[in-house]
């Protein structure tokens, strides 16, 4: 061995690690810019032509339930979409985290019919597509609501009807904006005095009512507004007028349809994340926490899940981000998102594959922004732990 | 439990071993009192969920044994299955899945055995455990199981799919199906058993016969008058082939992303974490327009672009390779380094140490997430529909418009019957998973 590192001090080229290194990856490099290049080339060659101008012209079309008119250009058309989209995606995660926190739990509980109930709802939904069931809802589930004309109306807070969904939203009834601006600074207030008693708290070792405080204090700013600015905002009910929903925050079916389908489907997950998230916590845990007196609900909200929700943290986000990429089967029931307006803007002659290059950018921005507040909650999560 | 009374010292603080729980039978009150009645709270939770269910229960069985008329499947079951392969040709499919059957098992049989051995070298039962009945596999043969115990414990594991086979079957108007799908369990359990009892140096070729399988499989369905090609296939038989193709084409481009993004190489990573995020950034219906629209002037003018159905299976091919990727590096992850280590330490070239010993174990690893996968894509097919497709959820819209059933308000039955097959394909696929997983003890490690 000696002898031949004597005799080669270094081997030749073509067996040297770090000039092969270099070498490969080049050799990648160039194989993937060739294929690139050549399939570009062939994208010229067949008269495909990246033309951004379209986004510019008149959309011609209105989306329905937006201020979106068909003089408007087709960019506004397409970022509209995008609004429903997050839309969707922001309600819709939201109930889905609760139900599926909920259906998480129930399917560990105690009680054998709420176990049982949990199992089957999230064993049943878990294993469809989510197509299938976001269709299902549409065409079967509330195809079957009343026509407007006889809407159901529930107390003045819903109006279900097949056309077209109403609910009861706040209305600016005059000084809406200065209210607004109050209930900020006393929300900031409220979240500032919590930290200070929290401190104290910790300082002291004294329960400190911080969440006395902090309340206390929202409180007081909202219910002092109100009062002072004598009624700044108003409840606006829906209620039927002719054909459609006047008042409170309407909403379309497919609209509807899409965001109680990906909640149903998407909640299913989730209570299973959850599920096997509390599972994962040691049962000593469980344990200690009963030893020293707390209650089952106190050892679940106190112990448990602050645990739990450590772990489940980052496929839960998983999730969300399906369910944002999810709503993209919208388009399949006429659903004005994202991909529904790009589609209706291909259908209406403009050219398909920038179009579609457009929202696929859209999409990407959309995905990355929610990876980066996963990476963000991750890394503070990671901070947390011991 | 014998206390060796001369070691005592020697471990003080061993701890007694705990007697096992006392198991007694409860009594239906009992029983009742400790699950549904514990607490005041328990109870009025029972009354509610137990009316709520009951309510719902007795709907969902109006619902499916009075009010529906389910005529609309049965006139269409053929396309539900099969789409417009015409029944004179039936034949060529009831072959390629004979072909497919026996071949898939014979792997899947020669695999179990293959991944099992080496976790129970003495057979010592550990890895199966008490839930563990392995009713149809070669390796618990030696179980003392009459044949109808096994029946059962066959029905009990895959109920999901039995029960959705029989009730695609009760739609049949000859016996001659049940008679197919009978001989289809029966070559697919024969060829378990014989690739479970296979030498070991036979084993490791079994996947070759798959492949064979699949070309076969495809000449039979295909090739010959009367053969259909794959751009008329439709119904549950397009969603199973798309699924297939796209997990098997997605395979080792997944696998080539995965290495490259676990690569020291700069470029390597640069390029497999850009296409990997990029494709999981973008949901499968862009892609799937897109390919649509954009795959045909890829190639060059003077090649005949490929066909719908080739492109939507290219979409999905790359989409899916991304989600691969990002599987089979968790599996690169959890092989520990003492592994790469050791391998480079008996002087393993660096091919071989990833053929050799990681990607054995990596791969290993893997295979509950890759069913998970596969359900996953399983599911995606049905956005086939939304690019126009005559997939099973189109087959469900499509027979609603038929002359003899449009405007009867039939798309919950049409929508009931395909999320049945849907429900039952991916939950025995979740459930063998899961399976899968305890007895690989993956993440137990």
């Amino acid at each position: 061995m000696a002898t031949r590192t004597a005799t080669s001090p270094r081997p030749p080229l073509w067996r040297d690690v770090r000039v092969l290194r270099v070498a490969f990856q080049v050799a990648v490099l160039a194989a993937v810019v060739g294929l690139m290049a050549y399939l570009y080339d062939n994208l010229q060659a067949n008269d495909v032509e990246f033309d951004f101008d379209f986004l510019d012209q008149q959309a011609g079309f209105r989306i329905a339930y937006t201020d979106m008119k068909p003089s408007d250009t087709v960019l506004d058309a397409i970022l509209t979409g995008l609004r429903n989209t997050i839309t969707v995606a922001l309600i819709g995660n939201v109930l889905t985290l609760i139900l599926g926190t909920l259906l998480g739990i129930a399917r560990l509980s105690g009680n054998w019919l709420v176990r049982r109930a949990s199992g089957a709802y999230i064993e049943t939904l878990r294993n469809v597509p989510p197509l299938l069931v976001i269709i299902f809802v549409n065409s079967a589930a509330l195809a079957t609501l009343p026509p407007i004309q006889e809407a159901n109306e529930v107390g003045g807070v819903l109006v279900l009807s097949v056309s077209e969904f109403g609910i009861v939203s706040l209305q600016d009834g005059g000084n809406g904006g200065l209210y607004a601006a109050l209930l900020v600074v006393g929300l900031a207030a409220a979240v500032l005095l919590g930290a200070w008693r929290g401190r104290v708290e910790e300082r002291t070792g004294v329960p400190a009512r911080r969440w006395a405080w902090s309340g206390g204090v929202f409180l007081a700013a909202a219910v002092g507004g109100y009062v002072a600015l004598s009624s700044p905002v108003v409840l606006s009910h829906p209620e039927v007028v002719g054909l459609s929903i006047e008042g409170g925050v309407r909403m379309g079916l497919p609209f509807v349809a899409v965001l109680v389908g990906l909640v149903l489907y998407t909640s299913s997950h989730v209570a299973e994340i959850v599920r096997g998230s509390i599972l994962a916590v040691p049962k000593g845990q469980t344990e200690a926490a009963g030893a020293i007196g707390l209650s089952p609900g106190q050892r679940l909200r106190h112990v448990v899940l602050p645990q739990a929700f450590r772990i489940a943290t980052p496929p839960i986000i998983n999730q969300f981000l399906n369910l944002t990429k999810n709503t993209s089967l919208g388009v399949a029931i006429a659903f004005a998102e994202l991909m529904g307006v790009t589609n209706t803007v291909i259908g209406n002659g403009d050219p398909a594959i920038p179009s579609i290059i457009v929202a696929m950018g859209l999409y990407l921005v959309l995905s990355l922004a929610i990876s980066l507040v996963a990476n963000l909650v991750h890394h503070r999560l990671r901070l947390v732990e011991r | 439990m014998t206390i060796p009374t001369g070691d005592v010292l020697a471990e003080p603080l061993a701890p007694a071993p705990e007697p096992e729980p006392p198991v007694r039978g409860l009594s239906p009150r009992q029983w009742v009192r400790a699950n549904l009645t514990s607490t005041p709270l328990n109870t009025a939770l029972t009354v509610m969920i137990g009316l709520v269910v009951a309510w719902a229960v007795y709907r969902l069985g109006r619902w499916i044994f009075v009010t529906a008329d389910w005529a609309i499947v049965r006139v269409n079951l053929r396309l539900f299955m099969v789409g417009r392969f015409p029944a004179d040709e039936l034949w060529r499919l009831w072959a390629a899945g004979y072909v497919l059957v026996s071949t898939v098992g014979l792997a899947g049989g020669a695999l179990t055995a293959t991944v099992r051995q080496p976790l129970a070298p003495e057979g010592d039962g550990v890895v199966g455990g008490p839930g563990d009945v392995g009713a149809v596999d070669g390796a618990d043969a030696s179980m003392p199981l009459g044949f109808g115990r096994r029946s059962v414990a066959v029905v009990h594991r895959f109920w999901p799919l039995v029960l959705a086979v029989v009730v695609v079957l009760s739609f049949t108007r000859t016996p001659l199906p049940a008679l197919g799908t009978v001989g289809l369990v029966v070559v697919g359990t024969a060829a378990w058993e014989l690739g479970a009892r296979l030498p070991a140096g036979l084993r490791r070729w079994t996947w070759l016969t798959v492949v064979a399988g699949l070309v076969a499989g495809l000449q039979v369905t295909t090739a010959g008058e009367g053969g259909v090609g794959w751009d008329d296939w439709g119904g549950l038989h397009l969603t199973v082939a798309a699924t297939v193709a796209g997990i098997a084409l997605a395979f080792p481009l997944g696998l080539l992303l995965a290495l490259g993004r676990r690569s020291s190489l700069p470029a390597m990573r640069v390029v497999s974490i850009g296409y990997i995020e990029a494709f999981r950034a973008v949901p499968l219906v862009a892609l799937l327009f897109l390919g649509n629209f954009m795959i045909g002037f890829l190639f060059p003018t003077t090649v005949e672009p490929p066909s719908l159905l080739v492109r939507a299976v290219i979409a999905i091919t790359l989409f899916e390779a991304a989600y691969i990727a990002e599987i089979v590096r968790g599996g690169l992850q959890a092989v520990p380094r003492g592994q790469i280590e050791a391998a480079q330490a008996v002087g393993l070239p660096p091919t071989k140490v990833m053929r050799l010993v990681v990607l054995p174990q990596a791969l290993r690893a893997v295979i509950p997430a890759m069913v998970g996968q596969f359900i996953s894509l399983f599911k995606d097919t049905s956005l086939l529909f939304i690019v126009g497709f005559f997939e099973l959820l189109a087959i469900s819209e499509a027979v609603t418009l038929q002359d003899a059933f449009r405007g009867q308000g039939l798309r919950p039955v049409a929508l009931a019957f395909v999320g049945l097959i849907y429900w039952a394909g991916c939950s025995t696929m979740s459930r063998e998973s899961q399976r899968l997983e305890r007895r690989l003890g993956v993440g137990e490690r």
